[in-house]
This record gives structure tokens, C-alpha cells and sequence, in this order.
């Protein structure tokens, strides 16, 4: 089976993040860029479906020089080699634009499966698996805790707020998870040494037959218009019990619209 | 924060990560419990080992990292700022390898060192004992031929990971020449006669198991001493350098977590209505721990680099091992006192970390021994010589 994982390169989440001024794109030179944790859910049940149904596992990712850090993180947990899409004209694409390069990438690579974590941290549009697949013409399997692949059947168990939905689908096809999925490995130092030696492609749009007009700050759909630093956050009001704290518990969240 | 680090290659700075995320999310939220009920974590150390950290500066056709000791010392230090017992054990384990990694015959190596190196089995070292601690050659277990094994008797104390080791490498008396007289070998723990006492009753790093090996009539295969009979007192020397430079290692990072805890507090808790980093009485006793980490850290660094470049640095290894260990008594010390009262409680764990620095100013030659190695080579001829590396 030819499993293509999507990873994307996020800021830490343990760090304060910025957008630039210029552009107001995230200003990704400013933080310490992680994984984005979903993803690693992602590789490793990609590692997983891989050690019980044979093929390969590809990473793809697009970003900008730096993410390669993020590539060679998914190559030193097993990946077999990765492909980096990167190009100045890619920066400040939106959702949109972001998944028709994603696709013509894949296009090129050939898949059985995709897989990617639901969302990602910066963003957290959640709408790529979705756009993907639509673009791919392959069906949607989003949200997944539970992976099993039969022959060409692929079926999740899709979480909902009330339990999961089984879903069914014939590869190929492009599956999000969620974290409750798995429990990612770490890498090992062996890992880490053989990443070095397993290919890296670089795509430039060219390459992937991406339109340059189609991708880019220029071509996005969504716009931010001006942003603001979040107000430090308000002291809190202590209530003193009473006898009567229920109740002015209940008129403080009615105050909020909670109640 | 973490310690700011230069690394030679990008892989080792990939081990680094890989380190502080074990660190953080395998070990840390570990250690409190474990060293309160004196518990050793056995398998921590699988976890350590399955990603490759028990086998690091030993050479990769054996099954190690090949990682200088540059890059070795700062992983175990990485592991020492949120748990000293781990680092201590990973250190002694890597200690447990050294006889056979550099003294064995090829065959031996073969046969061995994998396994050893591979993660899954832990080692202990067995040179000290009760009578001889500073004084090695003053050594009373003896071994003695007989056919195509050795018998040996005797008691080895203050061994780390004793009985819950894998295997032993142990030193003891072929013959009564007091140098030359001793030899070294490699014990699995299952031999018959190889018992543990019960664990000494330890001030800190009590969860890191420390135990008199007892050796009743242990029947060892000649095939199994390292080296030549008679040369385990120089085997044991030769390797009491690289231990020395690990055991700086953590001491650095003890005193680099114990310096994390008091910044970390001191942005937090406030007196006369400002945060206690702001009083400049409080500041500098927190600038001058950071200073003693930096220095522990440069002089263990430049000592390990000395080891890589194949040149001498046992009296360089003797500073390392007095400063850092001095030093993460001194920061740990201080520590408690930015934390004042809640320092001195059970509840934060710098108390825990003054309880640890101390047995490093003791153990793997005490301080007083260091400094008996340096002044000895003060008047060495052959000091001050220029040497020039990586060109």
C-alpha cells in the first residue's frame, strides 16, 4: 500500500506566536516550529498500516525551508522517504490554494492513502482533509479513531459528539485522525541516523504543475484585514460563599449567556 | 528554560530534542513518585534504551551511537535536569560497557557488547568495596583459577543497579601484587553465588538502587575476564576518567533543573508587591546560580572534548567532576534558599535536589581525591603544549 502522510511545520504552542505586520501572515521565522501534534498521529498510523499491510509511507509537506526539520522528524520515526513542496510563491496561500497544491502533489506522488491529522494548530481550519479529497476525487474518512484496511476496503470509526459513525470507503482515499487514535512513537537515535540517508524530494509549483496564479497571499479567498495582541487576561472575582454561592454561581454563568 | 546548546551535527541535534521530549513526557512526571517510595524505575531505562540512549558513545558496528563524548555528556545531562537517578544509571551503565568495548578481544565484543549496548539489558559495575573505596588496589575479593573458570569470593560495595543489574563487571584479586594483581570480568547476573544485599538506605538519589554484591563461590568462564589477568586495575583507572566526565555531566544538569525551579518561582511569587526576580538581593543569588551552571557545563564540555580529540584529559576529567559537582551543591543549596520555606518541604523538589548534589561531590572519587589527581599533575612536565585539531 503507497501511504502519503501530510505534515505540516506549526509554531509551538508553548510559545507566544506573532503575525508579521507587513503581510499579517504568521510570522513562522519568530517561533521555534514544531510538528504539528495531530500529524504525528498521523505517521505513526501510517507506520502502523504500513507494518501490517506492507508498501511504503511518504511524507509530504508543504512549507518553507525550515519545515525540513519537520520532515526529518517523520523520516526518524520510519517513514521511507518524503517530499517537500516549497516555494516563495506558495507563502500566504489560504486553505483553498493550500489544497489544490497539496493535490497536485499527490497527484504526482500516486497514493493509495492519505493521511493527515484533523487539523493543525496555527490555523485550525480543519477543512483540508475535506478539500483534498474533493479535489482528488477520492472519498472523505475524516475524524478517524479507528483505521482498518481490508484488501482495498478502508473503514473508520468516525467520532461525532454523541459516539462514532462506522464509515466505509474504497481506496484510494484520504483519512484525518484524531489523537485518540494512537500513541505516536518517539523516534529512536538508529531512526534518527537512518533519516539521514532516506531520500528528500524538493517540488518547486513547477514541478507539481501547480498554476502560480492559483496559490499565493495574492490568490487567497480569505483575507485578514487588521488583528490586535489579545488583552491580558482580567483578574478574577472571587465569590465568598454565604449560603448562597449556587446562586450567584448560576447568575455569574447566566451573565455570560452560559445558562 | 533549557540550556542554550551548539551541537556538531544535526543529527545529534535531533538526539537533543529527542531527549528533552523523553525528559519532559516520560521521565519528569515520573521522578517525584519513584524517589519518595524508593522506587527504581527499571523501565525507564527500556524506554531510554529502545530509543537508543544506553549505547551511545560506544562505535556503531557494535551496535552504539558512535556519538562523541561532546554530544554523550549533554544528553545525559538533558536527562539529569528532570531526573539525576536516570542519569546516574545511564552513566554507570555506559561505565559497565567500558572493559569489554576497550579491552576486550574482538570475539568477546562480538559476542556481547550488541546485546549489552542494544537497550534492553542494564548493567553494573563492581570496583569499590566496604574496606576500599578511594584506595581500589586495597581490594580483598579474589578470584582464583580453577580448570576454565575462575571462583570468586568477596563483597563489592555501593554498587549501582545491584540486583537489578543484567550483568556485572567486576574487579577482583587474581594475585596478591597490589596493582597487578587484580583482573576484570564480566558477570551475568543470573550466575549462581552472585547476590544483592538489601539497598542502602540512601540521603538522595534513592531511586537509584545501591547494593553490596555478595560473591559466593561465583564460577566465571576464563573466557569471560577482559583482558589480561592482572590488568583490572588499569582497566578500572582508565575508565574512572569517562565516569568522572559523566557524572560532571549530571551535576550539571541537576544544578541546570535546580536553577529552572528557583527562576521559574522566583517569577512567580511575589513579596512588597512585585514579583521576588525583581529585588535585586534575590536577582543576583539567581545570576550567580546561572553563572555556576555555565561554568560546570563549559569546563565538562572542554574536558570531553579534549577525550574526542584522543588527547589526555584525566587531570581536565578531575576539574570537571570537582566544579560541576561543587557547583550543583552550591546552586542546589540556593535553590531551597530562593524557595524559602516551601523550598525546605517535600512538596517542591529542590529539597530533593540539595539531598542529590551531595553524593556527587562523593561518589566516582570523592572531591578530595580530584583534587589530589589535578595537584599531582601541576608539576608534570610537559604542560602548556599547543595542539591543533580539526584541521
Amino acid at each position: 500500500m503507497n501511504i502519503v502522510v501530510c505534515v505540516k511545520q506549526v509554531p509551538d504552542t508553548a510559545t507566544e506566536r506573532k503575525l508579521r505586520p507587513d503581510d499579517k501572515t504568521l510570522d513562522r521565522d519568530a517561533v521555534d516550529g514544531v510538528v504539528n501534534e495531530l500529524d504525528e498521529y498521523a505517521v505513526e498510523e501510517a507506520l502502523r498500516l504500513k507494518e501490517a499491510h506492507g508498501g511504503e509511507v511518504t511524507v509530504l509537506t508543504m512549507g518553507p525551508a525550515k519545515a525540513t526539520e519537520t520532515i526529518r522528524k517523520a523520516l526518524a520515526m520510519g517513514a521511507d522517504k518524503a517530499v517537500h513542496l516549497s516555494d516563495d510563491a506558495l507563502h500566504g496561500s489560504d486553505a483553498l490554494s493550500t489544497s489544490y497544491a497539496m493535490a497536485q502533489a499527490l497527484k504526482k506522488i500516486g497514493f493509495d492513502l492519505v493521511i493527515l491529522g484533523s487539523e493543525s494548530t496555527d490555523a485550525r481550519t480543519g477543512v483540508l482533509a475535506a478539500m483534498l479529497a474533493e479535489r482528488l476525487g477520492a472519498p472523505q474518512l475524516t475524524l478517524a479513531r479507528k483505521v482498518e484496511v481490508n484488501g482495498s476496503a478502508i473503514a473508520i470509526e468516525r467520532i461525532t459528539d454523541y459516539g462514532y459513525d462506522k464509515v466505509e470507503a474504497t481506496l484510494p482515499a484520504v483519512v484525518s485522525v484524531v489523537e485518540k487514535i494512537n500513541e505516536p512513537r518517539y523516534p529512536s537515535f538508529k531512526g534518527i541516523m537512518a533519516a539521514k540517508k532516506k531520500p528528500v524530494e524538493a517540488l518547486g509549483i513547477a514541478d507539481a504543475s501547480v498554476d502560480a496564479s492559483a496559490v499565493g497571499l495574492a490568490a487567497a479567498y480569505s483575507e485578514v484585514a487588521e488583528f490586535a495582541a489579545a488583552p491580558p487576561r482580567a483578574a478574577g472575582t472571587i465569590v465568598k460563599d454565604e449560603g448562597d454561592g449556587g446562586v450567584k454561581a448560576a447568575d455569574f454563568l447566566a451573565s455570560k449567556k452560559f445558562i | 528554560m533549557p540550556a542554550t546548546r551548539t551541537l556538531p551535527t544535526r543529527e545529534a541535534a535531533d538526539l537533543i530534542d529527542l531527549t528533552r521530549a523523553l525528559a519532559s513526557k516520560e521521565l519528569a512526571p515520573r521522578a517525584a513518585e519513584a524517589e519518595s517510595e524508593e522506587r527504581f524505575p527499571r523501565d525507564v531505562f527500556l524506554t531510554l534504551g529502545r530509543a537508543g540512549l544506553l549505547g551511545l558513545p560506544y562505535p556503531e558496528e557494535y551496535g552504539g551511537g558512535a556519538q562523541p563524548y561532546e554530544v554523550y555528556l549533554q544528553v545525559l545531562e538533558e536527562i539529569a535536569t528532570v531526573w539525576s537517578s536516570v542519569a546516574v544509571g545511564v552513566s554507570v551503565h555506559a561505565l559497565s560497557c567500558y572493559g569489554l568495548a576497550a579491552y576486550g578481544t574482538e570475539e568477546q565484543r562480538r559476542e556481547w557488547l550488541p546485546d549489552m549496548l542494544g537497550g534492553e539489558l542494564l548493567g553494573a559495575y563492581c570496583l569499590s568495596e566496604p574496606h576500599a573505596g578511594s584506595d581500589p588496589a586495597a581490594m580483598r575479593t579474589r578470584a582464583v583459577r580453577d580448570g576454565d573458570h575462575y571462583v570468586l569470593n568477596g563483597a563489592k560495595a555501593w554498587t549501582t543497579h545491584g540486583g537489578h543489574a543484567d550483568f556485572y563487571t567486576v574487579m577482583a584479586r587474581t594475585s596478591d601484587h597490589r596493582t597487578r594483581g587484580i583482573s576484570c570480568f564480566l558477570i551475568p547476573a543470573d550466575t549462581p553465588g552472585l547476590t544483592a544485599a538489601p539497598p542502602e538506605r540512601k540521603m538522595g538519589l534513592t531511586g537509584s538502587t545501591t547494593a553490596t554484591m555478595h560473591l559466593e563461590d561465583v564460577r566465571v568462564p576464563v573466557h569471560r575476564r577482559i583482558g589480561e589477568e592482572g590488568q583490572g586495575l588499569a582497566i578500572a583507572l582508565s575508565s574512572l576518567d569517562s565516569g568522572r566526565l559523566g557524572i560532571a555531566a549530571v551535576a550539571t544538569g541537576l544544578a541546570q533543573g535546580a536553577l529552572d525551579h528557583a527562576v521559574r518561582y522566583a517569577q512567580e511569587r511575589e513579596t512588597f508587591g512585585k514579583p521576588i526576580i525583581e529585588h535585586q538581593g534575590l536577582a543576583f543569588v539567581l545570576a550567580d546560580m546561572a553563572a555556576a551552571v555555565e561554568s560546570a557545563r563549559a569546563t565538562t564540555l572542554a574536558a570531553a572534548r579534549l577525550r574526542d580529540h584522543g588527547l589526555p584529559f584525566t587531570a581536565e576529567a578531575s576539574v570537571a567532576k570537582l566544579v560541576a559537582t561543587d557547583n550543583a551543591m552550591k546552586v542546589t543549596t540556593d535553590a531551597v534558599q530562593v524557595l524559602g520555606g516551601y523550598g525546605y518541604t517535600r512538596d517542591f523538589p529542590v529539597e530533593r535536589y540539595m539531598r542529590e548534589a551531595k553524593v556527587m561531590q562523593i561518589f566516582e572519587g570523592t572531591n578530595q581525591i580530584q583534587r589530589m589527581v589535578i595537584s599531582r599533575t601541576l608539576t608534570r612536565p610537559g604542560r602548556g603544549g599547543i595542539t591543533v585539531v580539526g584541521e
